[in-house]
């Protein structure tokens, strides 16, 4: 018996944020943020050599060839370091959809493309994961003779070469970016480290992937999910560390802060809501390698837990943080809205609690 | 990653699950030691090492090298057959480990087996009443005149006093050293003369606990454990398995479940109350904090059966987190059951005999208890995340 993570996973940890750590601290990323340095071309290339890209791609295929649980390793690392890169859609759920739902010539043709960081593909799956309407109007794609019509929001991965679309009967797409027909518009977000866009499709040429079922698009959902809530984990611990590590030098009243039980309360519970998560990710991440008939219940509680557990962090430590907290300056709310990002995307608490009821039977 | 346990231990497994089927009509339905039915078994748990487990046999127990899994999967198939594990009480969880560790051994020879095989049963003598969360500043004294300690004071929150043969108390015998260092372990008779026992009532409306008087208690010099003065440090050999038992994962498991019968059963204006959203969130909600409660657990295993996994932190929240855990699961089987969950005692109308409004009860009691959430929080913070100690006031010791 062993839970816990390996010493290559340690390692694939360290070397990402490592990486991170250098190349992309929080001015730089504020910089991505603020478009002055557009996209983060050279991080994004210099973390697919670590294998981000490629992590779950078979190595066939020229991927890494690793499972779940050494993607939501790397996820958590992403959201600790606010990391402004393509992942969730790009490196994880587009290649699972392909893997099980594509033809061995589109596997052939998308994947190394996709682990070697010479395509983007981001996903266009919100309508499958929560209808929402917009102004009035239900967004949605249909698909009528091989062609997409319709309107897809909150695009995850949204700055990318092409797009996975899922369609209202349940079909899964790739359409490229320059299609012929395909609108495409970045929506301003609170969360400026990861772009979210709308795509308007008019009688747009697509490539199905023939393998498209409900399995395959709770496949897709349940591993997306474990990684956002992984990232959240990250995002969260990032925070409680600022927030300890402030507590422990800012003085007031003639005393450390930190030595108040007021304030020392605040962080012993942030620690305690989050330390357990860390199992929770990994069992989900080992679920989805090992255990399928755990790993959609697992995930759906998951990331309800720890959204509301990250959403209390997030809160909690910019109080601890007083007045600067809520400055630009210091820039928790970089990661104050990447909680914010992952709570919503894929998936509120309140739905993933009511689909987790639905999954044992109890609706 | 692997969480199988190994072919060797679902054989064991396997043996452990024929035993009780074969045996476990001769498990008691409740009773404490003095019943005979519950020594019985207790004896036939030592004979198949599923008890007393890892203490030596000379003594009384069942003198098997020490196996976390093992006692993992007694503990999960006991629990899953809801039948008697053995005997429990302060005696057995807390007396006899420290004693193997800190005992003579005449002391071992004298009290483990009378303790193991229900014989003697003890009360634990820590709490006083100007002495709760800050134990150290405990006030009882115990002076040595001749070959007897003289005992004066009072010790409080004492649960079976009214029960026990014996007591094992924290005195102060140093009244000039430093508070932690001015306490002796000592162990004596409940029968002695001077020792008054006051039920103590609680909201649960049951005398769980008492408080205890001591004056002038004579008790022989040598029943003392460890050195003069060092009483704190034996008394701490042990405090922190206390804390993680209070809070088990897996029996929050299975209230759980027990929670979701209730809500398929349970209706509200002719729905059942699984079926109203509101209600049904709430059930998810705890299921979510128990997942999380149950893989912490799960990686604290890990860590004890395998090195390299710094678990520190994951094992200081578990008391905070699994009471307070406990305190809302079971208050949430009161709500889903609305005015019938105000029944109590007598009621007619009172379900599964009122398990939800005691554990309700109970567990805030817990949440209290056994070093308090506030108190929790405070070694979270100062020894987990290594925040400054709050500054001492003037005057305190």
């Amino acid at each position: 018996m062993e839970f816990g993570l390996s010493s290559e996973q340690v390692l694939l940890k360290d070397s990402l944020d490592a990486y991170l750590r250098e190349r992309a601290p929080l001015d730089r990323v504020r910089r991505f943020a603020d478009k002055d340095e557009g996209r983060a071309t050279e991080v994004i290339a210099g973390l697919n050599e670590i294998g981000l890209s490629g992590l779950i791609i078979p190595t066939e295929h020229g991927g890494v060839g690793l499972g779940a649980l050494d993607a939501c390793v790397a996820s958590e690392t992403l959201g600790y370091r606010l990391a402004p890169v393509p992942f969730v859609a790009n490196a994880i759920m587009v290649p699972t959809a392909l893997m099980l739902a594509g033809s061995p010539a589109q596997q052939a043709n998308w994947l190394p493309q996709i682990a070697a960081g010479k395509t983007v593909v981001g996903a266009a799956l919100a309508e499958r994961s929560g209808a929402r309407a917009v102004a009035g109007s239900q967004a949605g794609v249909t698909a009528v003779d091989g062609r997409l019509s319709g309107r897809a929001l909150y695009v995850l991965d949204f700055e990318a070469d092409a797009y996975l679309v899922g369609d209202l009967a349940g079909g899964l797409h790739l359409v490229a970016s320059d299609a012929a027909g395909l609108g495409r518009q970045r929506l301003e977000t609170v969360d400026r480290t990861r772009p979210i866009g709308e795509l308007v499709f008019d009688r747009v040429a697509a490539e199905p992937l023939a393998g498209a079922d409900a399995a395959v698009m709770q496949r897709v959902l349940d591993i997306g999910r474990t990684m956002l809530a992984a990232d959240s984990l990250g995002a969260a611990q990032n925070m409680i560390d600022q927030a300890v590590a402030y507590a422990g030098q800012r003085v007031q009243f003639g005393r450390v802060i930190g030595s108040f039980q007021a304030v020392k309360h605040m962080c012993a519970q942030m620690a305690a809501d989050l330390e357990p998560t860390r199992a929770f990710v990994w069992y989900a991440g080992h679920a989805l390698d090992e255990i399928p008939n755990e790993a959609s219940l697992v995930a759906c509680q998951l990331k309800a837990h720890l959204s509301e557990v990250a959403t209390s962090v997030a809160k909690t430590a910019t109080e601890v943080h007083g007045g600067m907290g809520f400055t630009d300056l210091v820039g928790l709310h970089y990661w104050f809205k990447r909680i914010g990002f992952n709570r919503q995307m894929l998936g509120s608490p309140e739905l993933l609690r009511g689909e987790a009821a639905r999954l044992q039977g109890l609706v | 990653m692997d969480l199988s346990y190994g072919p060797e231990y679902e054989v064991f497994r396997d043996e452990l699950r024929a035993f009780i089927a074969a045996n476990r009509h001769l498990a008691p339905v409740a009773g404490g030691p003095r019943d005979e039915k519950a020594r019985a078994w207790q004896r036939l748990l030592i004979t198949h090492g599923y008890t007393a487990r890892t203490i030596p046999s000379e003594y009384g127990g069942a003198g098997q090298p020490p196996d976390l899994l093992k006692s993992r999967i007694i503990a999960e198939e006991f629990a899953s057959a809801r039948i008697s594990p053995g005997l429990g009480g302060q005696g057995i969880s807390m007396l006899v480990p420290t004693l193997l560790e800190m005992g003579t051994e005449q002391q071992k020879r004298d009290f483990i087996p009378s303790t193991l095989s229900g014989e003697t049963v003890w009360c634990q003598g820590y709490s006083e009443p100007g002495a709760g969360s800050d134990l150290a500043a405990l006030r009882t004294s115990a002076v040595l005149k001749g070959d007897e300690w003289i005992i004066n004071g009072q010790k409080i929150w004492t649960s079976t006093a009214h029960l026990a043969d014996w007591i094992f108390c924290l005195v102060r015998t140093e009244p000039d050293a430093p508070k932690h260092l001015g306490i002796s372990f000592l162990l004596f008779r409940m029968d002695t003369p001077g020792i008054e026992i006051r039920p103590l009532v609680d909201m649960t409306m049951n005398a769980n606990f008492n408080e205890v008087f001591f004056t002038d208690v004579r008790v022989p010099a040598h029943q003392i454990v460890g050195r003069r003065g060092d009483g704190w440090k034996v008394a701490n050999v042990i405090l922190g398995n206390e804390r993680d038992s209070l809070a088990d994962p897996n029996i929050a498991q299975a209230r759980l479940n027990a929670l979701v019968e209730l809500m398929k059963t349970e209706t509200l204006d002719g729905r059942r109350l699984i079926d109203q959203p509101i209600y049904r969130d709430r059930l998810m909600r705890i299921q979510g904090r128990v997942m999380a409660m149950k893989y912490n657990e799960l990686r604290v295993l890990s860590s004890k059966l395998n090195r390299g996994q710094d678990t520190a932190l994951a094992r200081m929240i578990v008391k905070l987190q699994g009471t307070e855990l406990r305190h809302e699961l079971e208050g949430l089987g009161i709500d889903v059951m609305g005015e019938r969950g105000l029944a109590y005692g007598a009621n007619p109308y009172l379900q599964d005999a009122g398990a939800w409004q005691v554990h309700y009860m109970f567990y805030l009691g817990l949440i209290i208890g056994g070093g308090t959430s506030q108190i929790q929080k405070n070694i979270i913070a100062e020894r987990g995340l290594g925040l400054p100690r709050e500054p001492k006031t003037a005057g305190a010791a």
